[in-house]
């Protein structure tokens, strides 16, 4: 570049190499929003001669319509913003319990793909394989019309050990229901959270100072624990009451149930992407060069003591960006809920663009949406990897 | 100069976005440029120069006769209304419409391009010239007359919303629904209707919404759900093909009306007439007894003033549509009257068979009414 | 395995059926319940599919439905269209594995494919043009074979054209009527073959857009850069079905006046902007990895910057990556069942249609179970070859 200033005289202005970058870039950036203009032109004479405009007032209007489940309260009486925020929730929903199960069965697998037993072994690939290389929609689909569907009529309701009953109607499960001591709970809770981050805090701090990491992690959730459980017995009343799940007449009752959409979208997703995390999480593993187990292993370290503190903090840099990228792929894929007829944010957004005929408004807040959730979720993440990238010396 | 590359490569790339925003597909540099333009010769042609802007008296009856065929928007799922059979074809009441339509203006049932169409995207499907006409069981509505930018044409098929249930259970009216759960179909009526019914008697329930109809009724068949609603016809056509019709019972109450009728949009208003009488020539075909088999017959020997006029055998109403004045004989003789298109597709012998009830002419108690072919 | 010998056997582990059990299966206690466990689970499942694939199902559903299922609504007197074809895409595939990779027994496998469909109950026609293929494509192998110098060229030049040439076939250009190639408009392409076709059109048209986004976002010019960072960001922020209702739904609006694109070209359309930005980001991954030290050597040698990019480090990145893309385009193949949603007959779409036929109500386990088959063979098909013939090849290592 050095040579090329010096020679910058002797150029001639439509071959200089830096006039021409800006000049192309300008050309550029005037095109892209030609184009921007153009469109937005095209759009606004299209609707106006249907007589609408682009706002989102409507979003104030009745929604009209009911929608099956919802985490607060809910009826076609709200606004179509409501309903929304409906799907958002049930988006985040499955989209936190997804990431939750997917990541535990994906370590499952990629650790049994490595496993020694060879039925094992074989079952992990086969799953894998089969997997991987289906439709998640076509797979999604099938989930749901062909298994949850087929499930046992609610007067034949399976049931399973721990009072889990399986019917075609959902699936109950037990559940806590608060009691008039519950709040304070939640404040000793709070407090037991506290204690938790000092103990972990400090306990990493003194393994810092003696160069011998304490298992802190499962110290402070100890400490956790003991705080729950001491003002779980302290109370006077318990805070939370057991609730268990029954039969009543064609419907199932009690405890909590769980619609087979909303079992067929998250298990189903679990499924495929922990197929994807399990790859991952073998790579991960088998990055990690047999010289630093068998070097570990020299200087005395027990089996356990290597994979905590050898090998998975190794396999870990690996394992964290395609990881992202999983889960961000879970939660996008959370949108194929409309395939199972379970209300997440684009099937409820399809609705109102349906009822209101506002297909460009809908569609930009439910990619807006997507956005901002990806966005969070590459933030958490990359927050993360940089954090364990410090252990890199 | 790797940045003048940059440079030039970007500029490439913008106007290959330009050009897969206008249109056309993005294509490669070098080499695959050829693939591009074969692409956009082979697979844009055909639909850009068809289709010409909605509005303006006359276009899209001037734009479907330069085309040569006639694009029609249906449905491809529900049974007796619009299906697609196992050799390809397009079957079903709202298909023989488009059908009768294209035999009016062509004189040839078979031209006309069936485009399958989503309960989501049908409007827009319209709105944006896609399709000429909208012959999927769609209901007539304020809003979608004046909103959404369409004009329904006529009701072809007078239907109410129904609610079915299987008769071991025990429920015989809507308040017996009180804490179920009901399957319906997102992005119809049906959906709002249900909420408003449920509202106004004060029933609590669950709703549990699919997203077409196939998945509706198989959840509904498993007995995911209670109950399952829909227009009494569909109602009727799908409990033919449950495993055990007998046991499933079509409640006896009408949650709403659900007049279904073809639609075009704004705008046209020849093309609006064209449509609208050919469903009165169905009507009239019936009404004067004049059937695809007999047609030749009485259009050689009519003697009713009205018949000869409908026939193209005295005066020139076919003319005066923009068409040819064997419209209406093109119609009875290659399609049918409306009776003819009812049985062969809803009547006794089918496996989709609903009574005629509403949809009889008014001579024999129902409201099918044609006005004077004059 | 009596060892008859005096001399002490070698220190090696013997292996024998028992010796092999206890090493992999019943090593520990832990090992042993796992083995138990897997083999019940392992016999349930066999057993629960096979009694139901054979017992229960009604299979009518897909032979009655075979041709929609293959080809949608293609009209059936025009099916030579696609035979031929596939005629010349195997007689390629031959001629290509006859001139890179004779030895490969597994290239091999996907010639004698079309001859084992004929089990599969197709009419006799059909049976004939598989069998054929089978026929040209090993025609093709032989000539590869024999002539692999003379040949290579036009094959390449073969593969380039074999695009236009599809699409060309598959609609026709005739406007006639009576005439042998009349145009079949798109909205009669469904089942597999519309499938195929997306896949195929997305994968090809992305590849370049992709490579000029990855160019874009390491480019040293502001504006470029935040443009293909934005739009790379921006598509692989939202789910493909956001940018399918889009495409479907919002594209019309955008168009000027009387002008509409078909809805099959913007489904490809969308398809292809969204897979573009996941291989721009594969690519860039590949461009990373090449070291200064090459643009320093071509630099020295005298190349122009674009004499660099297109000459020295693409070939090379875009060799690093092949694995990736070879994944993404299988991505790509299983996401096409997206398009069902907007109400395209693609495989899932037409699964849908094919469920409302009044005769197969309520076979939905039947129909998905096999357009799950048609899926899962196919993406395990060609990642299974990939692999073997990048082992062959040697691509993706350096």
């Amino acid at each position: 570049m050095q040579n090329q200033t010096q020679q910058k005289n002797s150029i001639p202005l439509w071959r200089d190499e830096r006039v021409l970058n800006i000049l192309g870039q300008a050309a550029f950036a005037a095109a892209l929003i030609l184009l921007a203009l153009i469109i937005y032109q095209n759009m606004k004479a299209g609707l106006a001669k249907q007589g609408i405009t682009i706002s989102l007032d409507f979003l104030k209007g009745l929604s009209g319509f009911d929608i099956s489940e919802f985490s607060f309260p809910y009826d076609r009486n709200s606004s179509y913003w409501q309903a929304y925020l409906v799907g958002l929730v049930n988006t985040l929903n499955v989209s936190i319990l997804g990431v939750l199960f997917s990541t535990i069965l994906g370590i499952i697998l990629g650790v049994a793909r490595l496993s020694t037993n060879f039925i094992i072994n074989r079952l992990a690939a086969f799953y894998l394989e089969l997997v991987r290389n289906l439709s998640l929609l076509v797979f999604l689909v099938f989930w749901y019309l062909g298994v949850f569907l087929k499930m046992p009529r609610v007067k034949d309701a399976l049931l399973w050990p721990g009072d889990i009953i399986l019917t075609n109607r959902g699936v109950g499960i037990p559940w806590g229901l608060p009691t008039a001591s519950f709040p304070t709970f939640r404040l000793i809770l709070l407090a037991g959270l506290l204690l938790a981050l000092i103990v972990f805090f400090s306990l990493r701090a003194h393994g810092k100072r003696t160069g011998r990491p304490p298992l802190s992690l499962l110290w402070s959730l100890l400490a956790f624990l003991l705080i729950g459980a001491a003002g779980w017995l302290i109370l006077p009343e318990a805070p939370l009451t057991l609730d268990l799940p029954f039969v009543k007449g064609l419907n199932l009752s009690g405890g909590k149930i769980l619609s087979p959409e909303f079992m067929a979208l998250t298990s189903g997703l679990v499924l495929y992407t922990s197929a994807f995390i399990g790859e991952v999480v073998r790579a991960g593993i088998q990055s990690v060069s047999k010289g630093q187990v068998e070097a570990s292993r020299a200087l005395g370290l027990n089996a356990f003591q290597t994979l905590r503190l050898i090998v998975f903090p190794q396999a870990l840099r690996v394992i964290i960006p395609p990881l992202t990228s999983q889960y961000l792929n879970l939660i996008k894929n959370s949108s194929l809920a409309i395939a199972v007829g379970y209300p997440d944010v684009f099937y409820v957004s399809n609705t109102i663009q349906n009822q209101t005929g506002r297909a460009v408004e809908m569609i930009s807040m439910v990619m807006a949406t997507y956005l901002l959730f990806s966005l969070i979720t590459s933030a958490l993440m990359n927050w993360y990897n940089q954090r364990i990238k410090l252990v890199e010396r | 100069m790797r940045k003048t590359l940059s440079i030039l490569s970007v500029l490439v790339l913008f106007s290959l976005l330009l050009a897969a925003c206008g249109g056309a597909q993005p294509a490669a540099p070098g080499e695959t440029v050829t693939v591009k333009e074969t692409v956009v010769v082979t697979v844009i042609a055909p639909a850009a120069p068809a289709v010409v802007a909605p509005a303006g008296y006359g276009v899209t009856l001037e734009t479907v006769k330069t085309r040569g065929n006639l694009i029609c928007g249906v449905n491809a799922q529900v049974p007796g209304f619009g299906y697609v059979a196992a050799d390809g074809s397009f079957s079903g009441f709202d298909v023989d419409y488009c059908r009768a339509l294209a035999a009016a203006i062509f004189g040839d049932p078979s031209k006309v391009e069936f485009r399958p169409v989503t309960a989501a995207e049908r409007f827009t499907a319209l709105q944006s010239g896609e399709i000429d006409i909208l012959s999927r069981n769609t209901t007539w509505s304020l809003v979608r007359d004046t909103e959404l930018g369409t004009n329904f044409v006529h009701t072809t098929f007078y239907d109410g919303q129904g609610m079915m249930v299987p008769t071991d259970s025990g429920i015989t009216d809507l308040a017996g629904l009180e804490g179920g759960t009901v399957c319906v179909q997102t992005g119809t009526t049906t959906e709002l209707n249900l909420a408003d019914v449920m509202a106004a008697n004060g029933i609590s329930y669950t709703p549990a919404v699919f997203e077409d109809a196939d998945k509706t009724f198989a959840a509904y068949a498993e007995g995911r759900c209670d109950a399952v609603t829909t227009d009494k016809s569909g109602l009727v056509s799908r409990r033919t093909v449950l495993a055990d019709p007998a046991a499933h019972v079509i409640l006896d109450v009408t949650m709403s009306k659900e007049p279904l009728g073809p639609a075009v949009r704004h705008g046209d208003d020849q093309w609006f007439d064209i449509a609208q009488w050919t469903v009165f020539a169905m009507f009239s075909g019936e009404e004067f007894g004049i059937t695809s088999a007999n047609v030749d017959d009485i259009k050689s020997s009519a003697t009713a003033p009205e018949v000869k006029r409908l026939l193209g055998v005295e005066g020139d109403l076919g003319l005066k549509l923009g068409l040819t004045n064997d419209w209406a004989y093109n119609i009875l003789k290659l399609v049918g009257n409306y009776a003819e298109v009812y049985n062969r597709n809803l009547g006794p012998d089918t496996p989709t068979y609903i009574p005629r009830g509403y949809n009889s002419l008014y001579v024999d108690g129902g409201l099918l009414y044609a006005p004077p072919f004059r | 395995m009596a060892n008859l010998n005096s001399v002490l056997p070698p220190l090696t582990e013997r292996s024998g059926p028992l010796r092999w059990m206890r090493k992999n299966l019943f090593g520990s206690w832990l090992d042993s319940l796992l083995t138990v466990l897997g083999a019940l689970l392992v016999y349930w499942a066999v057993k629960g599919f096979l009694t139901w694939a054979l017992t229960v199902a009604e299979w009518e559903v897909i032979s009655a439905n075979l041709r929609l299922i293959l080809i949608g609504q293609y009209p059936i007197e025009q099916a030579w269209r696609l035979w031929t074809w596939l005629a010349i895409l195997f007689f390629l595939a031959g001629n290509s594995i006859g001139i890179w990779a004779r030895g490969s027994k597994y290239a091999f496998v996907v010639l004698f494919t079309p001859a084992l469909l004929i089990l599969l109950p197709f009419g006799s026609a059909s049976r004939i043009w598989l069998a054929a293929l089978t026929l040209t494509g090993l025609i093709g192998w032989g000539l590869g074979r024999a002539r692999p110098h003379a040949l290579k060229r036009s094959v390449i030049a073969g593969w380039v054209i074999l695009l236009p040439v599809i699409i060309l076939l598959t609609r026709g250009w005739s406007e006639t009527e009576g005439s042998a190639v009349p145009i079949v408009t798109t909205n009669l392409w469904g089942g597999l073959l519309l499938t195929f076709l997306l896949t195929v059109v997305a994968i090809l048209f992305s590849f370049p857009l992709g490579v000029l986004l990855a160019l874009g976002r390491r480019s040293k010019l502001p504006i470029i850069r935040w443009s293909s960072v934005a739009y790379i960001e921006l598509v692989r922020g939202v789910p493909l079905i956001t940018i399918l209702f889009m495409a479907q739904l919002m594209l019309p609006l955008f168009l000027p006046e009387g002008v509409a694109i078909d809805r099959v070209v913007r489904a490809m359309v969308g398809m292809t902007l969204f897979s573009a930005a996941y291989l721009a980001e594969n690519v860039r991954g590949g461009l990373q990895a090449i070291p200064r030290g090459q643009y320093e050597a071509a630099h020295a040698l005298g190349l122009s910057g674009a004499q660099t990019m297109t000459l020295i480090v693409l070939p090379q990145a875009l060799r690093l990556v092949i694995p990736i893309l070879v994944g993404q385009f299988i991505a790509v193949f299983k996401d096409t069942s997206l398009v069902a949603i907007v109400g395209l007959f693609d495989l899932l779409g037409i699964a849908k249609t094919v469920l409302a036929q009044p005769a197969f109500l309520g076979l939905q386990r039947e129909v998905y179970v096999f357009i799950s088959l048609i899926y899962w063979v196919l993406s395990y098909g060609m990642s299974y070859l990939s692999q073997r013939l990048e082992e062959r090849l040697g691509a993706g290592g350096r």
